[in-house]
């Protein structure tokens, strides 16, 4: 099956992010297809190379990167939700005038059609969020 | 099902629900589950909006926002008809649990009871809460 996923919720704060990883990874050990995850809200959070998190925790960041690669998942980041959050990738922060971008590999900034295209292409769309 | 056989050669229709969940204010969700309800309409897919819980106050009249310093965007509500989006339900048992009746709210909606918008959710492809 087709499957594509919404994030909604930042990393660490909430489980949200922590369950949709887990989500995708039972998915994929099952023979299933992880086509997209979409994030969108504080979601968008899950796309920063900035985090640093303790040492013996989880690096939520680094995971969905990891995935992305070895399981060719489109990581898109809602362009709306990620200027208001201060989420931007190499064009962007030329675009918007800023001195430093943060996209984390793997990730990449898109529109809403993203997510309503992937309802519509996918066959579920599973949401995580509050 | 066979109908949406039929739509998959020149592009798939399918029935998307936002469902929003919270009040308008106080946390982003209403404002930006709305952005995705805008986009959605460019897809033409079978789109329609379900209000529950403190949802329903982001369709209440007179809203005044000017106190905290946001913009009030519930006049959007009124200008998704104009984006062919004309299905907007609303829970009975959440407008009652608030002392709302249908004569608070700002657009034309069809109230029904949480067993009925249960139904209304099991039809759908695509379910996204807010």
């Amino acid at each position: 099956m087709k499957f594509a996923i919404m994030v909604n919720e930042g990393p660490y704060t909430h489980q949200a992010t922590d369950s949709a990883y887990q989500f995708a990874k039972a998915a994929i050990a099952k023979g299933h297809e992880i086509t997209r995850v979409f994030f969108y809200h504080d979601g968008v959070n899950n796309g920063t190379r900035l985090t640093v998190p303790p040492q013996d925790d989880r690096h939520i960041v680094n995971r969905w990167s990891e995935m992305a690669a070895q399981h060719n998942i489109d990581l898109v980041i809602c362009i709306a939700a990620a200027q208001r959050r201060g989420l931007l990738d190499e064009n962007e922060a030329k675009r918007q005038g800023k001195d430093a971008n943060n996209i984390a590999p793997g990730f990449r900034i898109s529109g809403l059609g993203q997510l309503v295209e992937a309802g519509i292409q996918s066959d579920r769309l599973v949401v995580f969020g509050d | 099902m066979s109908d949406d056989m039929d739509f998959e050669e020149d592009g798939t229709v399918k029935k998307f629900m936002f469902v929003n969940r919270k009040a308008p204010y106080g946390t982003i969700y209403a404002l930006e589950g709305l952005e995705v309800v805008l986009i959605s309409a460019a897809f033409d897919q079978d789109v329609s909006l379900a209000f529950l819980d403190d949802g329903v106050f982001q369709l209440v009249k007179g809203q005044k926002t000017e106190g905290i310093e946001m913009k009030n965007f519930s006049p959007t509500y009124r200008a998704l008809e104009g984006y062919d989006i004309e299905k907007l339900y609303v829970e009975r048992e959440s407008l009652e649990a608030r002392g709302l009746t249908e004569d608070d709210l700002l657009v034309d909606v069809q109230v029904m009871s949480a067993a009925e918008m249960g139904d209304m959710m099991a039809q759908q492809d695509v379910v996204i809460s807010f």
